[in-house]
Protein backbone atom coordinates (compact mmCIF):
# COMPACT_ATOMS: atom_id res chain seq x y z
CA UNK A 1 0.00 0.00 0.00
CA UNK A 2 2.16 3.09 -1.06
CA UNK A 3 -1.31 5.09 -0.74
CA UNK A 4 -2.61 6.08 2.75
CA UNK A 5 -6.16 7.04 1.07
CA UNK A 6 -8.24 7.12 -1.66
CA UNK A 7 -10.37 10.44 -2.20
CA UNK A 8 -13.26 10.17 -4.88
CA UNK A 9 -15.69 13.22 -6.07
CA UNK A 10 -18.76 12.55 -8.07
CA UNK A 11 -21.90 13.80 -9.07
CA UNK A 12 -24.52 12.87 -11.64
CA UNK A 13 -24.80 9.59 -12.42
CA UNK A 14 -22.67 8.80 -9.20
CA UNK A 15 -24.81 6.31 -7.87
CA UNK A 16 -24.46 3.62 -10.91
CA UNK A 17 -20.48 4.40 -10.55
CA UNK A 18 -20.03 3.71 -7.27
CA UNK A 19 -21.64 0.56 -7.14
CA UNK A 20 -19.36 -1.03 -10.28
CA UNK A 21 -16.91 -0.10 -8.31
CA UNK A 22 -17.79 -1.59 -5.02
CA UNK A 23 -18.71 -4.67 -7.05
CA UNK A 24 -15.41 -5.06 -8.24
CA UNK A 25 -13.39 -4.15 -5.16
CA UNK A 26 -11.88 -7.19 -3.89
CA UNK A 27 -12.26 -8.61 -0.28
CA UNK A 28 -9.15 -7.81 1.59
CA UNK A 29 -8.76 -3.78 -0.63
CA UNK A 30 -6.87 -2.14 2.19
CA UNK A 31 -6.30 1.61 1.31
CA UNK A 32 -9.54 3.32 2.88
CA UNK A 33 -11.71 4.88 0.15
CA UNK A 34 -13.51 8.48 0.97
CA UNK A 35 -16.22 9.72 -1.09
CA UNK A 36 -18.31 12.90 -1.80
CA UNK A 37 -21.30 12.26 -3.66
CA UNK A 38 -23.82 15.41 -4.13
CA UNK A 39 -27.06 14.55 -2.88
CA UNK A 40 -29.98 16.45 -1.58
CA UNK A 41 -29.75 18.22 2.03
CA UNK A 42 -32.65 16.31 3.37
CA UNK A 43 -31.65 13.07 2.30
CA UNK A 44 -31.50 10.90 5.64
CA UNK A 45 -28.44 8.27 5.73
CA UNK A 46 -30.66 5.06 5.02
CA UNK A 47 -29.01 4.83 1.57
CA UNK A 48 -25.50 4.33 3.20
CA UNK A 49 -26.82 1.60 5.00
CA UNK A 50 -28.32 0.26 1.64
CA UNK A 51 -25.17 0.35 0.24
CA UNK A 52 -23.21 -1.45 2.93
CA UNK A 53 -24.00 -5.34 3.57
CA UNK A 54 -24.73 -5.17 -0.47
CA UNK A 55 -20.98 -5.67 -1.20
CA UNK A 56 -17.55 -7.21 -0.24
CA UNK A 57 -15.94 -3.94 1.44
CA UNK A 58 -17.71 -2.13 4.62
CA UNK A 59 -19.50 1.16 3.45
CA UNK A 60 -19.96 3.66 6.36
CA UNK A 61 -21.30 7.70 6.44
CA UNK A 62 -18.29 9.52 8.05
CA UNK A 63 -18.92 10.05 11.68
CA UNK A 64 -17.50 13.61 13.52
CA UNK A 65 -13.73 12.17 15.30
CA UNK A 66 -13.99 9.04 13.71
CA UNK A 67 -10.99 7.41 12.96
CA UNK A 68 -10.07 6.50 9.58
CA UNK A 69 -9.33 2.90 9.17
CA UNK A 70 -8.14 0.60 6.33
CA UNK A 71 -10.35 -1.45 4.49
CA UNK A 72 -13.08 0.58 4.87
CA UNK A 73 -15.31 3.07 2.20
CA UNK A 74 -16.92 6.52 3.93
CA UNK A 75 -19.14 9.10 2.37
CA UNK A 76 -19.32 12.37 3.80
CA UNK A 77 -23.05 12.65 5.44
CA UNK A 78 -25.58 15.08 3.91
CA UNK A 79 -25.94 18.70 4.33
CA UNK A 80 -22.27 18.74 6.05
CA UNK A 81 -18.69 19.14 4.82
CA UNK A 82 -15.72 16.35 5.48
CA UNK A 83 -12.15 17.67 6.58
CA UNK A 84 -9.60 15.41 7.62
CA UNK A 85 -7.79 16.40 10.37
CA UNK A 86 -3.95 15.54 11.18
CA UNK A 87 -4.47 12.42 13.01
CA UNK A 88 -6.53 10.89 10.65
CA UNK A 89 -9.85 11.89 12.23
CA UNK A 90 -12.94 12.83 10.22
CA UNK A 91 -14.14 16.95 11.38
CA UNK A 92 -17.45 17.83 9.58
CA UNK A 93 -18.69 21.46 9.21
CA UNK A 94 -21.58 23.65 8.47
CA UNK A 95 -20.09 26.16 6.71
CA UNK A 96 -21.65 28.00 3.70
CA UNK A 97 -22.17 25.80 0.67
CA UNK A 98 -19.25 25.33 -1.74
CA UNK A 99 -19.95 25.30 -5.78
CA UNK A 100 -23.34 25.22 -4.41
CA UNK A 101 -22.67 22.26 -2.87
CA UNK A 102 -22.59 20.80 0.81
CA UNK A 103 -20.69 18.19 0.84
CA UNK A 104 -17.98 19.77 -1.18
CA UNK A 105 -15.70 17.84 -3.02
CA UNK A 106 -13.17 20.99 -3.41
CA UNK A 107 -13.70 21.06 0.80
CA UNK A 108 -12.88 17.18 1.03
CA UNK A 109 -10.21 17.25 -1.48
CA UNK A 110 -8.48 20.08 -0.34
CA UNK A 111 -8.17 19.29 3.59
CA UNK A 112 -7.22 15.82 2.21
CA UNK A 113 -3.88 16.82 0.61
CA UNK A 114 -2.43 19.32 3.50
CA UNK A 115 -3.00 15.82 5.23
CA UNK A 116 -2.02 13.01 2.98
CA UNK A 117 0.55 15.04 0.37
CA UNK A 118 1.72 12.59 -1.90
CA UNK A 119 0.08 9.58 -0.21
CA UNK A 120 -3.07 10.29 -1.63
CA UNK A 121 -5.36 9.27 -4.93
CA UNK A 122 -7.75 11.76 -5.85
CA UNK A 123 -10.25 10.89 -8.44
CA UNK A 124 -13.11 12.82 -10.49
CA UNK A 125 -15.72 11.12 -11.76
CA UNK A 126 -19.06 11.72 -13.72
CA UNK A 127 -21.20 14.96 -12.80
CA UNK A 128 -22.33 17.85 -14.14
CA UNK A 129 -21.11 20.70 -12.23
CA UNK A 130 -17.19 21.61 -11.60
CA UNK A 131 -17.02 21.53 -8.06
CA UNK A 132 -13.51 19.43 -7.47
CA UNK A 133 -11.63 21.30 -10.17
CA UNK A 134 -10.00 23.17 -7.30
CA UNK A 135 -9.24 20.24 -5.27
CA UNK A 136 -7.78 18.01 -7.56
CA UNK A 137 -5.11 20.91 -8.49
CA UNK A 138 -4.86 20.94 -4.71
CA UNK A 139 -3.98 17.16 -4.28
CA UNK A 140 -1.33 17.53 -7.25
CA UNK A 141 0.29 20.39 -6.05
CA UNK A 142 0.76 18.26 -2.87
CA UNK A 143 2.19 15.57 -5.10
CA UNK A 144 -0.81 13.46 -4.61
CA UNK A 145 -1.72 11.12 -7.47
CA UNK A 146 -4.60 12.45 -9.99
CA UNK A 147 -6.60 10.37 -11.86
CA UNK A 148 -9.87 11.61 -13.95
CA UNK A 149 -12.53 9.63 -15.56
CA UNK A 150 -12.28 9.30 -19.46
CA UNK A 151 -15.21 12.30 -20.14
CA UNK A 152 -16.03 9.86 -23.15
CA UNK A 153 -16.84 7.22 -20.80
CA UNK A 154 -18.85 9.14 -18.20
CA UNK A 155 -22.42 9.66 -17.90
CA UNK A 156 -21.90 12.93 -17.13
CA UNK A 157 -18.67 14.62 -18.51
CA UNK A 158 -19.02 18.42 -16.99
CA UNK A 159 -16.91 17.64 -13.97
CA UNK A 160 -14.18 15.43 -15.67
CA UNK A 161 -13.88 18.36 -18.35
CA UNK A 162 -13.46 20.47 -16.05
CA UNK A 163 -11.09 18.80 -13.79
CA UNK A 164 -8.97 18.10 -16.99
CA UNK A 165 -9.07 21.45 -18.33
CA UNK A 166 -7.31 22.92 -14.34
CA UNK A 167 -4.82 20.19 -14.61
CA UNK A 168 -2.80 17.32 -16.31
CA UNK A 169 -3.85 13.94 -14.71
CA UNK A 170 -1.53 11.88 -13.95
CA UNK A 171 -4.18 9.04 -15.65
CA UNK A 172 -7.68 9.68 -17.49
CA UNK A 173 -9.32 6.67 -17.88
CA UNK A 174 -12.17 4.90 -17.79
CA UNK A 175 -14.09 3.57 -14.68
CA UNK A 176 -12.97 -0.35 -15.53
CA UNK A 177 -9.39 0.93 -15.66
CA UNK A 178 -9.85 3.42 -13.01
CA UNK A 179 -10.81 0.34 -10.56
CA UNK A 180 -8.12 -2.02 -12.00
CA UNK A 181 -5.23 0.85 -11.14
CA UNK A 182 -6.31 0.88 -7.57
CA UNK A 183 -6.10 -2.67 -7.32
CA UNK A 184 -2.87 -2.93 -8.80
CA UNK A 185 -1.55 0.25 -6.31
CA UNK A 186 -3.65 -1.55 -2.84
CA UNK A 187 -1.46 -4.39 -3.84
CA UNK A 188 1.95 -2.66 -3.87
CA UNK B 1 1.09 26.44 5.94
CA UNK B 2 2.47 24.38 9.24
CA UNK B 3 0.79 23.19 12.57
CA UNK B 4 3.52 25.22 14.15
CA UNK B 5 1.99 28.55 11.98
CA UNK B 6 -1.59 27.97 12.83
CA UNK B 7 -0.98 27.32 16.91
CA UNK B 8 1.38 30.57 16.50
CA UNK B 9 -1.10 32.19 14.83
CA UNK B 10 -4.42 31.33 17.66
CA UNK B 11 -1.93 31.99 19.98
CA UNK B 12 -1.51 35.78 19.62
CA UNK B 13 -4.99 35.82 18.71
CA UNK B 14 -5.62 35.04 22.24
CA UNK B 15 -3.64 36.98 23.95
CA UNK B 16 -4.46 39.68 22.13
CA UNK B 17 -7.92 39.76 21.64
CA UNK B 18 -8.64 37.53 24.58
CA UNK B 19 -10.75 34.74 21.85
CA UNK B 20 -9.43 31.19 22.20
CA UNK B 21 -9.56 29.02 18.92
CA UNK B 22 -6.25 27.00 20.45
CA UNK B 23 -9.01 23.77 20.65
CA UNK B 24 -10.56 23.73 17.71
CA UNK B 25 -10.67 21.40 14.65
CA UNK B 26 -7.89 22.31 12.92
CA UNK B 27 -8.43 20.97 9.30
CA UNK B 28 -11.18 23.88 10.45
CA UNK B 29 -9.03 26.38 11.33
CA UNK B 30 -6.89 26.07 8.44
CA UNK B 31 -9.32 26.30 5.69
CA UNK B 32 -10.69 29.08 6.94
CA UNK B 33 -7.38 30.77 7.29
CA UNK B 34 -6.10 30.12 4.08
CA UNK B 35 -9.67 31.02 2.70
CA UNK B 36 -8.68 34.66 4.68
CA UNK B 37 -5.47 34.96 2.99
CA UNK B 38 -6.83 34.35 -0.58
CA UNK B 39 -9.36 36.53 -0.28
CA UNK B 40 -7.13 39.31 1.31
CA UNK B 41 -3.73 38.08 -1.15
CA UNK B 42 -1.82 37.41 1.45
CA UNK B 43 1.36 34.84 0.90
CA UNK B 44 2.07 33.40 3.87
CA UNK B 45 0.54 33.51 7.80
CA UNK B 46 3.04 35.34 9.39
CA UNK B 47 1.61 38.25 6.73
CA UNK B 48 -1.56 37.59 8.50
CA UNK B 49 -0.42 37.24 11.97
CA UNK B 50 1.24 40.98 12.13
CA UNK B 51 -1.79 42.28 10.06
CA UNK B 52 -3.99 40.30 12.60
CA UNK B 53 -1.88 41.99 15.39
CA UNK B 54 -1.91 45.58 14.24
CA UNK B 55 -5.66 46.07 12.26
CA UNK B 56 -8.54 45.37 14.03
CA UNK B 57 -10.85 45.26 11.12
CA UNK B 58 -8.41 42.48 9.75
CA UNK B 59 -8.73 40.56 13.01
CA UNK B 60 -12.16 41.18 13.33
CA UNK B 61 -13.15 39.66 9.99
CA UNK B 62 -10.90 36.42 10.44
CA UNK B 63 -12.89 36.38 13.93
CA UNK B 64 -16.27 36.23 11.71
CA UNK B 65 -13.92 33.65 9.26
CA UNK B 66 -13.35 31.34 12.01
CA UNK B 67 -16.74 31.47 13.68
CA UNK B 68 -19.42 29.78 11.56
CA UNK B 69 -22.87 31.51 12.09
CA UNK B 70 -24.57 29.47 9.63
CA UNK B 71 -27.93 28.89 10.65
CA UNK B 72 -31.31 28.42 9.30
CA UNK B 73 -34.70 28.44 11.05
CA UNK B 74 -36.30 24.55 12.15
CA UNK B 75 -33.23 22.75 10.74
CA UNK B 76 -33.34 19.42 10.75
CA UNK B 77 -37.28 19.29 10.63
CA UNK B 78 -37.20 15.56 12.15
CA UNK B 79 -35.73 17.48 15.30
CA UNK B 80 -38.31 19.70 16.25
CA UNK B 81 -40.57 17.49 15.43
CA UNK B 82 -38.90 15.31 17.99
CA UNK B 83 -38.60 18.09 20.23
CA UNK B 84 -43.05 18.62 20.48
CA UNK B 85 -43.71 15.21 20.98
CA UNK B 86 -41.34 14.36 23.61
CA UNK B 87 -39.85 17.69 25.23
CA UNK B 88 -42.64 19.83 25.55
CA UNK B 89 -44.57 17.37 27.61
CA UNK B 90 -41.78 17.43 30.12
CA UNK B 91 -41.46 21.07 29.88
CA UNK B 92 -44.69 21.63 30.55
CA UNK B 93 -44.79 19.71 33.94
CA UNK B 94 -42.66 23.30 35.39
CA UNK B 95 -44.39 26.49 36.60
CA UNK B 96 -41.54 28.45 34.53
CA UNK B 97 -39.46 27.26 32.29
CA UNK B 98 -35.58 28.02 31.18
CA UNK B 99 -34.20 27.09 27.80
CA UNK B 100 -30.57 28.33 26.99
CA UNK B 101 -29.58 27.96 22.89
CA UNK B 102 -25.63 28.10 23.14
CA UNK B 103 -23.95 29.52 19.87
CA UNK B 104 -27.28 30.71 18.80
CA UNK B 105 -25.72 32.76 15.65
CA UNK B 106 -28.27 35.14 14.04
CA UNK B 107 -30.90 33.75 16.12
CA UNK B 108 -33.04 32.08 13.61
CA UNK B 109 -32.90 28.76 15.83
CA UNK B 110 -33.99 30.47 19.33
CA UNK B 111 -36.80 32.33 17.20
CA UNK B 112 -37.88 28.87 15.95
CA UNK B 113 -37.90 27.63 19.61
CA UNK B 114 -40.25 30.91 20.66
CA UNK B 115 -42.60 30.18 18.26
CA UNK B 116 -42.84 26.49 19.28
CA UNK B 117 -43.67 27.77 22.99
CA UNK B 118 -45.92 29.91 21.62
CA UNK B 119 -47.98 27.41 19.48
CA UNK B 120 -48.14 25.19 22.97
CA UNK B 121 -48.74 27.67 25.04
CA UNK B 122 -46.15 27.97 27.14
CA UNK B 123 -44.11 30.73 25.65
CA UNK B 124 -45.64 33.23 28.34
CA UNK B 125 -43.62 30.85 31.36
CA UNK B 126 -40.61 30.47 29.03
CA UNK B 127 -37.39 32.45 29.30
CA UNK B 128 -35.09 31.49 26.24
CA UNK B 129 -31.37 32.81 26.64
CA UNK B 130 -29.61 32.84 23.39
CA UNK B 131 -25.92 33.15 23.68
CA UNK B 132 -23.49 33.47 21.12
CA UNK B 133 -19.87 35.26 21.55
CA UNK B 134 -19.91 36.24 18.31
CA UNK B 135 -21.54 40.13 18.82
CA UNK B 136 -21.96 41.00 15.29
CA UNK B 137 -24.39 37.80 14.89
CA UNK B 138 -25.96 38.62 18.24
CA UNK B 139 -26.60 41.85 17.21
CA UNK B 140 -28.52 40.78 14.22
CA UNK B 141 -30.53 38.06 16.19
CA UNK B 142 -31.60 40.76 17.87
CA UNK B 143 -32.93 42.86 15.40
CA UNK B 144 -34.72 39.91 13.98
CA UNK B 145 -34.93 40.76 10.54
CA UNK B 146 -33.65 38.11 7.94
CA UNK B 147 -33.63 38.20 4.32
CA UNK B 148 -36.68 36.49 2.75
CA UNK B 149 -34.13 34.24 0.36
CA UNK B 150 -34.52 30.96 2.66
CA UNK B 151 -38.38 31.54 3.52
CA UNK B 152 -39.62 29.12 1.28
CA UNK B 153 -37.52 26.55 2.76
CA UNK B 154 -37.89 27.88 6.17
CA UNK B 155 -41.25 27.35 5.70
CA UNK B 156 -41.11 24.14 4.55
CA UNK B 157 -38.99 23.29 7.51
CA UNK B 158 -41.66 24.10 9.70
CA UNK B 159 -44.53 22.51 8.27
CA UNK B 160 -42.49 19.39 8.31
CA UNK B 161 -41.82 19.91 11.89
CA UNK B 162 -45.61 20.10 13.09
CA UNK B 163 -46.28 23.44 12.59
CA UNK B 164 -49.56 24.07 13.70
CA UNK B 165 -50.35 28.25 12.38
CA UNK B 166 -48.78 29.33 8.86
CA UNK B 167 -45.12 30.55 9.23
CA UNK B 168 -46.05 34.17 7.82
CA UNK B 169 -48.44 34.87 10.97
CA UNK B 170 -44.95 34.72 12.61
CA UNK B 171 -43.28 37.72 10.43
CA UNK B 172 -44.30 40.96 8.32
CA UNK B 173 -42.25 41.45 4.87
CA UNK B 174 -40.44 44.36 3.61
CA UNK B 175 -38.66 45.02 0.82
CA UNK B 176 -36.91 41.72 0.25
CA UNK B 177 -36.65 40.98 4.27
CA UNK B 178 -38.75 39.34 6.61
CA UNK B 179 -39.31 40.71 10.39
CA UNK B 180 -39.94 38.40 13.05
CA UNK B 181 -43.07 39.94 15.47
CA UNK B 182 -41.90 41.61 18.78
CA UNK B 183 -43.87 39.06 20.59
CA UNK B 184 -41.47 36.35 19.76
CA UNK B 185 -38.89 38.82 20.95
CA UNK B 186 -40.50 39.33 24.14
CA UNK B 187 -39.20 36.86 26.39
CA UNK B 188 -35.31 36.34 24.76
CA UNK B 189 -32.62 37.48 26.51
CA UNK B 190 -29.60 37.72 23.98
CA UNK B 191 -26.20 37.75 25.68
CA UNK B 192 -22.65 37.44 25.03
CA UNK B 193 -21.04 34.05 26.34
CA UNK B 194 -18.20 32.49 25.35
CA UNK B 195 -18.79 28.75 25.87
CA UNK B 196 -14.73 28.58 26.21
CA UNK B 197 -14.00 30.68 28.61
CA UNK B 198 -17.16 31.84 30.24
CA UNK B 199 -18.91 29.63 33.11
CA UNK B 200 -22.18 28.65 33.97
CA UNK B 201 -24.49 31.57 33.88
CA UNK B 202 -28.18 30.44 34.55
CA UNK B 203 -29.91 27.05 35.88
CA UNK B 204 -32.05 25.60 33.10
CA UNK B 205 -34.36 23.02 32.06
CA UNK B 206 -33.63 22.86 28.53
CA UNK B 207 -30.11 23.20 26.19
CA UNK B 208 -30.11 23.38 23.05
CA UNK B 209 -26.32 23.82 20.79
CA UNK B 210 -25.80 22.38 18.10
CA UNK B 211 -23.27 22.35 15.43
CA UNK B 212 -21.19 24.19 17.49
CA UNK B 213 -19.18 21.08 18.86
CA UNK B 214 -18.44 19.65 15.52
CA UNK B 215 -15.96 22.50 15.75
CA UNK B 216 -13.88 21.79 18.75
CA UNK B 217 -11.31 18.92 19.26
CA UNK B 218 -12.56 16.19 22.07
CA UNK B 219 -11.17 17.80 25.51
CA UNK B 220 -12.73 21.32 24.34
CA UNK B 221 -16.05 19.16 23.84
CA UNK B 222 -15.78 17.60 26.83
CA UNK B 223 -14.86 20.88 29.07
CA UNK B 224 -18.46 22.56 27.52
CA UNK B 225 -20.25 19.64 27.84
CA UNK B 226 -18.87 19.82 31.72
CA UNK B 227 -20.48 23.11 31.51
CA UNK B 228 -23.63 22.17 30.18
CA UNK B 229 -24.16 19.15 32.66
CA UNK B 230 -23.60 21.97 35.53
CA UNK B 231 -26.21 23.97 33.94
CA UNK B 232 -29.13 21.27 33.40
CA UNK B 233 -31.27 20.49 36.62
CA UNK B 234 -32.20 17.43 37.18
CA UNK B 235 -33.98 15.58 34.40
CA UNK B 236 -33.28 18.65 32.34
CA UNK B 237 -32.85 17.67 28.87
CA UNK B 238 -29.56 18.66 26.03
CA UNK B 239 -29.97 18.79 22.86
CA UNK B 240 -26.56 18.46 20.53
CA UNK B 241 -26.65 18.73 16.36
CA UNK B 242 -27.61 15.59 14.66
CA UNK B 243 -23.95 14.33 13.86
CA UNK B 244 -22.83 15.41 17.26
CA UNK B 245 -23.03 12.93 19.76
CA UNK B 246 -22.15 12.20 23.78
CA UNK B 247 -20.15 8.84 23.71
CA UNK B 248 -16.64 10.64 23.66
CA UNK B 249 -17.24 12.67 26.71
CA UNK B 250 -17.34 11.90 29.91
CA UNK B 251 -20.70 12.28 30.50
CA UNK B 252 -22.10 9.88 27.70
CA UNK B 253 -23.13 7.54 31.25
CA UNK B 254 -25.15 10.95 32.93
CA UNK B 255 -27.97 10.99 30.47
CA UNK B 256 -30.34 8.79 28.81
CA UNK B 257 -31.44 9.05 25.52
CA UNK B 258 -34.76 10.85 24.68
CA UNK B 259 -34.29 10.21 21.19
CA UNK B 260 -31.16 8.95 19.90
CA UNK B 261 -31.49 10.01 16.42
CA UNK B 262 -32.25 13.08 17.06
CA UNK B 263 -29.48 13.64 19.71
CA UNK B 264 -31.61 14.36 22.65
CA UNK B 265 -30.41 13.24 25.73
CA UNK B 266 -32.33 13.84 29.60
CA UNK B 267 -29.84 14.19 32.49
CA UNK B 268 -30.33 11.45 35.04
CA UNK B 269 -31.26 12.13 38.38
CA UNK B 270 -28.11 12.45 40.96
CA UNK B 271 -28.46 10.03 43.58
CA UNK B 272 -27.10 12.42 45.56
CA UNK B 273 -29.46 14.95 45.34
CA UNK B 274 -32.27 13.03 45.41
CA UNK B 275 -31.48 11.42 48.71
CA UNK B 276 -31.02 15.24 50.47
CA UNK B 277 -33.98 16.64 48.73
C1 LIG C 1 -22.81 26.84 12.81
S1 LIG C 1 -23.44 27.92 14.01
C2 LIG C 1 -24.77 26.99 14.68
C3 LIG C 1 -26.03 27.80 14.77
C4 LIG C 1 -27.25 27.06 15.26
N1 LIG C 1 -27.07 26.50 16.57
C5 LIG C 1 -27.66 25.98 14.27
O1 LIG C 1 -27.42 24.80 14.51
O2 LIG C 1 -28.22 26.32 13.24
C6 LIG C 1 -22.16 27.88 15.21
C7 LIG C 1 -22.19 29.06 16.18
O3 LIG C 1 -21.37 28.77 17.30
C8 LIG C 1 -20.75 29.97 17.72
N2 LIG C 1 -19.56 29.63 18.51
C9 LIG C 1 -18.41 29.07 18.11
N3 LIG C 1 -17.54 29.00 19.13
C10 LIG C 1 -18.17 29.53 20.21
C11 LIG C 1 -17.79 29.75 21.55
N4 LIG C 1 -16.56 29.43 21.99
N5 LIG C 1 -18.68 30.31 22.40
C12 LIG C 1 -19.91 30.66 21.97
N6 LIG C 1 -20.33 30.49 20.70
C13 LIG C 1 -19.46 29.93 19.84
C14 LIG C 1 -20.44 30.66 16.42
O4 LIG C 1 -20.24 32.05 16.61
C15 LIG C 1 -21.66 30.35 15.58
O5 LIG C 1 -22.60 31.36 15.67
Amino acid sequence: MSYEAIVIGVSSGGMKAMKIMFSHLPKGFKTPIIIVQHISAHSDSQWIQLLNGTYTIDIKEADEKEKIENGKVYFAPPNYHLLIEKNKTFSLTIDEPVNYARPSIDVLFESAAEMYKNKLIGIILTGSNSDGTNGIKRIQECGGLTIVQDPKTAEADYMPIAAISAIQPDYILSLEDIIKLLIKLDKQ
Amino acid sequence: MSEFEISSLLQAIYQKYGYDFRQYSEAHIRRRIMNRMSMSGLKDVSQIQSMVLKDETIASQLLQDLSITVTEMFRDSGFYKSLRDYVIPILKTYPFIKIWHAGCATGEEAYSMAIIMQEEGLYDRTTIYATDFNQQALNKAKEGIFSNKMIKEYTINYQLSGGKESLSSYYTSNYGNVIMNQSLKKNIVWANHNLVTDSVFAEVHLILCRNVLIYFEKDLQNKVQKLFYNSLINGGVLCLGSKEGLRFTDFYEEYKDVDKKQKIFKKKYQLANALEG
